[in-house]
């Protein structure tokens, strides 16, 4: 996945997202938030921008990317997929279910595909324990998977 | 429409009431279900209803405007999703797809009848039981709905279908006839101790916060629910928004703060969408901004979402994120009702507990505390996961036993196996055996028990469970939470987990579990926050209830549930091995040896049981076996 050039066109858009959040005390959280769903990622010359803007200094900035696990600071795939590996899909397998996905996409967590489609992420609890084990793709969810069901829902995305 | 007084709310409702709404489907559209293809069905219904102009609906439509085909939130038995229900009968189907919409459609909307294959259904004794109705599936029967009183029954993003169950109505009455110290007065005398986990009085808190002098004040609502296994929160936020945001302008307006922020972890889109167009039409409707039904009470609410960190939903964690930090925990005191967002007198409360609040109000204290025990009155949601039959979300009353909960609600366990532990609290909680399965759940007698009633998530463990394994994995996963600020909690969980690796790897020693019970102690007492003071937990049951399981790692590096895989012993059979060599070649520490014509042999010693052997032999000739407690 190559990295975005970062012009004069994405600081007007970071620009128009900060003016978005003028209204909040504290906005950082939600301009990087903005920024994240925009590009995907924080690139490193747009938050020195937002340090400048917000005058904050630049290591608050970088120390909040890096705290929140759903900011990434490098180039990721269209599709992010974020796989549970928590206790209730632990116990149903969820170990069998991320080894089929790696395979499937011939990738390891963490890593994107060549084609800049997908990127693997293990997460935090999904909160569908109900339909373990689970993945979300971007925003959408899915529940009770297996081999059968990762490949159709893959395909979907294909 | 603008309500601006009391009556007009009350006008409203009772011509909501009088328009009959019999014929009904409603399809769940939780997240459960939607993540087993909820929506589709949903598409589907409202296709063929439309298509079919079925008489029964179409008389109706002409009455009001409601549409037939309602999209819920969660109906609670998430294992047989999606879920339909049918009214007026009360008839549930499970897992429906959309090649039986059709076959519904015309059977049950338009003949009255059921279709048995569609219908909840256990075998015993190779008798087949079946029950159409909801209210009498076993999984329902035990349940009483308070918190989840809308949830299932109503379109979430519809605030008529709220109001027609009396929503805001209690918000009028505490408005128009209660001052804050009558409110805060009721809430006490009902007894509701915070659902987020540490269960305080919610009465008292508010308390702290309406004496505490101040120009501004805010009221918080945590939506963080970071807890493996839990979506109790998730499902009242999706299902029935409004009763969160009703409950924080109550709360608001006991404690004096005009301003409310509710804080919802990034993992729950659907949540922030459902509550976004909630709070907008609430607006809309006069029960958020200026001068509430005409009175001087003005209250606005923010959403805040959360970017992914499981120490956030710890209460001065989760006000330094929404003041755009790092979310980091900070020392009580100063607490937050009198310090707390942006160093204002601020309330924190769960989602379950905000939702419960206007029914207390609206039903009154005594009525609450007729569900329940003395000590911790009322109901709890729990969302029951792992390898319990029945997964999904429940209310029951407090004072249920946990057998009652798993299985007469849960069903039991999953193929007929052993039931064996259950975690309750996450992973901050404990693990509980079957010498507990008698043990009531409310807040007293868990903790005695060494586990928390924490948030409500329930992970079943059955017989092919490893103990000290589910131990280890707990403890990964508040190893890598911890932020890292205090040194107990950073470093002390990094060392109980490598302790943990040694006994799962077969390389721990006696005198480590001594080490490992002290270690754990002294993390628990010297931690800053809640999420290291409960790291130790799920450590400390499992080597209190289950400590023969840790010896049998430890001395005879045995594990009865086969899932170590240092445990394992890889064989070669002679007699089948062709002595073709690959598994030699492709053994990563050359443990193996032989020569043509000679069968080969693996050096127990040396074997780091990695299993490539295993992969490799053509012949099947490599087998495994565990160790068991009378192995050589
Ligand atoms: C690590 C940690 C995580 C927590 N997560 C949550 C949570 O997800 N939801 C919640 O309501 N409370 C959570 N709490 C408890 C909160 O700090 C706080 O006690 C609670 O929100 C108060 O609400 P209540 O009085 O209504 O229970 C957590 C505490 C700790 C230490």
């Amino acid at each position: 996945m190559n990295a975005l050039k970062v012009d004069e066109e994405v600081y007007r858009e970071v620009e128009s997202i900060i003016l978005a959040n003028r209204d909040e005390k504290t906005p950082l959280l939600s301009v990087l938030q903005g920024i994240s769903q925009v590009y995907g990622y924080l690139p490193r010359d747009v938050m020195e921008y937002v340090s400048r803007k917000l005058n904050i200094p630049s290591s608050k900035v970088f120390g909040v990317a890096t705290f929140y696990s759903f900011f990434e600071t490098r180039p990721v795939g269209k599709y992010m997929i974020r796989i549970c590996q928590n206790a209730p899909c632990h116990v149903l397998g969820a170990s069998n279910i991320l080894r089929i996905l790696k395979k499937e996409l011939n990738i390891k967590e963490g890593e994107t595909t060549k084609d800049g489609k997908f990127t693997l992420e293990v997460t935090s609890c999904l909160g569908v324990c109900g339909v373990a084990p689970a993945m979300m793709i971007n925003e959408t969810t899915y529940g009770n998977l297996n081999e059968e069901r990762i490949r159709e829902v893959l395909a979907l995305y294909q | 429409m603008q309500f601006r007084s009391k009556e007009e709310l009350e006008t409203h409702i009772q011509r909501l009431k009088s328009q009959s709404v019999t014929t009904q489907v409603l399809v769940c559209i939780g997240l459960g279900c939607l993540a087993k293809g909820a929506q589709p069905v949903y598409n589907r219904f409202v296709e063929v209803i439309e298509k079919e102009k079925i008489s029964a609906v179409v008389s109706q439509l002409s009455e009001n405007s409601r549409h037939p085909v309602v999209g819920t939130g969660c109906m609670g038995l998430c294992e047989a999703g999606p879920l339909v229900r049918m009214e007026p009968q009360g008839i549930l189907y499970l897992r429906v797809t959309p090649e039986d919409v059709e076959k519904i459609v015309e059977k049950t909307l338009k003949n009255g009848e059921i279709v048995e294959e569609l219908v909840y259904q256990e075998t015993h004794h190779e008798e087949v039981l079946k029950w159409p109705l909801m209210k009498d599936v076993p999984f329902y029967r035990k349940q009483i709905k308070i918190v989840l009183r809308n949830c299932g029954s109503i379109d979430p993003e519809n605030l008529d279908d709220y109001l027609r169950n009396d929503g805001y109505v209690a918000l009028a009455r505490v408005l128009t006839e209660m001052n804050p110290d009558d409110v805060i007065g009721e809430i006490l005398k009902s007894g509701l101790r915070g659902r987020g986990g540490s269960g305080f009085p919610t009465g008292r808190k508010w308390q702290f916060a309406r004496v505490s002098k101040s120009d501004k004040k805010y009221i918080i609502c945590n939506g963080d629910e970071g807890d493996p296994g839990a979506f109790m929160n998730r499902s009242v936020m999706e299902g029935d928004p409004h009763s969160v945001i009703e409950g924080l302008a109550i709360a608001g307006y006991a404690i004096g703060a005009q301003e409310g922020y509710v804080y919802v972890r990034a993992e729950y889109p659907l949540a922030v969408k459902r509550l976004k167009k909630a709070i907008q039409d609430a607006r809309e409707a006069g029960f958020l901004g200026q001068n509430i039904f005409g009175t001087p009470f003005s209250f606005d609410l923010k959403i805040k979402e959360g970017a992914g960190a499981f120490v956030c939903g710890e209460e001065t964690a989760l006000m330094a994120s929404i003041e755009g930090k790092r979310g980091m925990p900070n020392p009580r005191p100063p607490f937050p009702a009198h310090k707390g967002l942006w160093g204002k007198p601020t309330v924190l409360n769960n989602v379950e507990t905000l939702a419960t609040v206007p029914a207390i109000i609206l039903k009154g204290a005594n009525w609450f505390r007729s569900f329940g025990t003395v000590s911790s009155p009322g109901t709890k949601t729990f969302a029951l996961s792992g390898k319990i039959r029945n997964t999904g979300l429940v209310e029951v009353p407090m004072g249920i036993t946990l057998r009652e909960l798993i299985f007469d609600v849960g069903g039991g366990i999953q193929n007929d196996r052993e039931f064996k532990a259950i975690l309750i609290g996450g992973p901050s909680g404990g693990c509980l055996a079957k010498q507990h399965l008698d043990l009531t759940v409310d807040y007293d007698s868990l903790c005695a028990a060494g586990a928390i009633m924490g948030s409500g998530g329930l992970v079943t463990l059955d017989e092919d469970i490893c103990i000290v394994e589910q131990a280890h994995f707990f403890l990964h996963f508040t190893q890598s939470e911890s932020c890292g600020k205090c040194v107990p909690c950073r470093e002390g969980t990094k060392h109980m987990l490598n302790m943990l690796q040694k006994i799962v790897d077969g390389r721990a020693k006696p005198e480590d579990l001594e080490l490992l019970a002290e270690t754990a102690d002294v993390v628990k007492d010297a931690s800053l926050c809640g999420l290291g003071k409960t790291a130790s937990n799920p450590v400390l049951t499992t080597l209190r209830y289950f400590k023969d399981e840790y010896l049998d790692h430890v001395l005879n590096k045995v594990c009865v549930a086969h899932v170590c895989q240092a445990m394992k012993i890889y064989r070669i059979d002679s007699e089948k091995c062709r002595t073709c060599g690959k598994c030699a070649r492709v053994c990563p520490v050359k443990c193996i040896s032989g020569r043509p014509k000679v069968p080969y042999v693996i050096d127990q010693e040396q074997c780091i049981k990695c299993g490539s052997c295993f992969e490799a032999c053509p012949f099947d000739a490599v087998m495994v076996d565990w160790r068991s407690k009378n192995h050589e």
